[in-house]
């Protein structure tokens, strides 16, 4: 439950993270729709190897900024840098080959396929060019992400029945399953455990926590046990703006984030 | 309406809402998980908790936009559990939605009137019930004949308020009225839910505003993860309890 318990992948933010430039870099970014301000100015970096959560109450902007460093929404001001490349404006189609890969609010799988193909597609989504003569080492080579992913969201065992027929954690992991078979370098998750159980909650803790070893990832949540438990630092997002950053703890003892959280 | 006395005393002992025991999903997402909670007459009960806890879920059944897939919601001591949205308005159930669901394109006075234009409500009548709306909130007054959609945030919660005063309900499902206004408004909003209680409208309150929400409250339930984890009198705590910061602060 406390800041201490963070992953064991040792501090990004005084670690390795900080002696590489950051996996990703925001530069005044701004989005207007018509005269409301949803982001405005947001300077923000992320290290390579970070879990950093972006929190924040209702309408803070969280989803329009995912949207944003996604592709899903063209930013009216400012840059986006991932991995030293501007990215900013670029579809999300490209992005998702630039290395950003994520998961939605809401759950976006194809029902009627099974598991097992919800996650090959997104491997296969990797190849950029088919050729004739090397198809077959290119299905193993897709059969493998597949199945690591697979592996790494717990659904091996499940993987030829209907994605229809998962219970609803087990389709938010296979969300988590589609992103992680892209072989990001950043995997964005939108409130990952909304509308889960405390169980279910648990165990989806329990998965992310497994991927990060190995991952950097941005998590929009609203579960505090999961961002404190999982995540490096913090970004308190409020009115399109960053009211605060900083550790677990530091957040937890800033008044200014309990004043906007209870409306103080 | 009891003539015995004994009556009388059983009805008031009776919650005005009983909400046992509901399991509520969308699809295959499990929202509710076993909630309960009751509103007496002329209570205001505030419901708080984290984005996504359910409380606006809570409201949803409630009001029959969603059905429970177990568990039951009791009105005057009467199971109303499947019944339809428009039927339970009838019966004495208003709600206002987070979104406030205002007709946009209507007039002030044409949203009121989608309240109003029902059978047994003589022409006496309705002017006395746009009176004490117009009384409450002189801004719709003055703005009867303008377009739903060009009022403020704050102008277009009151008409959504006001609206459902016109069913004379005997409780107000009211889902995050400050959400989005400015802070003048904010107060606002705490005095009619005031003047709602003193006109003896019961109101279940959902906020993420906990200083409003435990000032105009008699009581409050807090969830988390689709079930109710605290309750408490809001006099008990107070927005520095360990209990708020626990469930609502970071």
């Amino acid at each position: 439950m406390s800041a201490a318990a963070a992953i064991d992948t040792g501090s990004p933010a005084d670690g390795r993270g900080a002696l590489s430039s950051p996996l990703l870099k925001t530069e005044l970014l701004s989005v207007r729709f018509g005269g409301l301000a949803a982001l405005s100015e947001v300077n923000f970096q992320v290290a390579r190897d970070e879990v950093r959560a972006v929190i924040g109450p209702n309408g803070a902007g969280k989803s329009t900024f995912f949207n944003c460093l996604t592709g899903v929404l063209r930013p009216t001001g400012g840059r986006i840098m991932f991995d030293g490349e501007e990215i900013t404006g670029l579809r999300s189609n490209l992005i998702s080959q630039k290395g950003i890969a994520r998961s939605y609010q809401i759950t976006n799988i194809l029902p009627n396929a099974s598991v097992l193909e919800n996650v090959r597609i997104a491997a296969q989504s990797r190849r950029h060019a088919w050729n004739m003569f090397s198809h077959h080492d290119t299905f193993a080579d897709i059969n493998e992400k597949t199945e690591a992913a697979l592996q790494a969201v717990g659904l091996l065992g499940k993987a030829h029945e209907l994605a229809a027929n998962l219970s609803h954690g087990e389709q938010r992991n296979l969300e988590i399953g589609i992103a992680l078979a892209t072989e990001p370098k950043l995997l964005c998750l939108d409130e990952p455990t909304a509308g889960m159980s405390a169980a279910e909650t648990g165990e989806t803790k329990e998965l992310i926590r497994r991927i990060a070893k190995k991952l950097t990832i941005l998590i929009v949540e609203h579960d505090m046990e999961v961002v404190m438990e999982l995540c490096h630092r913090i970004t308190v997002l409020h009115y399109g703006q960053i009211l605060a950053e900083g550790t677990p703890q530091e957040i937890q003892d800033n008044p200014r984030v309990q004043e906007v959280y209870l409306k103080t | 309406m009891s003539t015995a006395n004994g009556d009388a005393a059983a009805e008031s002992a009776t919650p005005l809402v009983r909400v046992d025991d509901v399991h509520t999903y969308y699809g295959k997402s499990h929202i509710l998980h076993g909630v309960s909670l009751t509103v007496g007459r002329g209570e205001v009960v505030g419901l708080l908790g984290r984005n996504g806890v359910g409380k606006s879920t809570t409201l949803k059944t409630i009001m029959g936009l969603v059905q429970p897939s177990r568990g039951t919601v009791a009105f005057g001591g009467n199971a109303i559990t499947g019944l339809p949205p428009h039927k339970l308005a009838r019966m004495g159930i208003g709600y206002v939605p987070e979104d406030r669901r205002i007709f946009r394109l209507l007039t002030v006075m044409e949203n009121l009137r989608t309240g109003l234009d029902r059978a047994g409500v003589g022409e006496d009548k309705r002017k006395a019930l746009l009176d004490k709306v117009f009384a409450y909130f002189p801004v719709l007054a003055e703005r009867r004949s303008q377009a739903g959609g060009t009022l403020s945030g704050g102008e277009q919660q009151m008409l959504a308020i006001a609206r459902a005063m016109m069913l004379e309900p005997r409780i107000i499902l009211l889902d995050e009225p400050t959400e989005g206004l400015m802070p003048r408004m904010v107060s606002q909003i705490g005095q009619i839910i005031e003047a709602l209680h003193d006109e003896g409208i019961a109101i279940l309150l959902v906020e993420q505003n906990v200083p409003l929400t435990l000032q105009a409250s008699k009581r409050v339930y807090i969830m988390e993860k689709g079930l109710v984890r605290h309750h408490c009198a809001a006099s008990e705590i107070d927005v520095n309890d360990a209990v708020i910061k626990q469930y609502l602060g970071v």
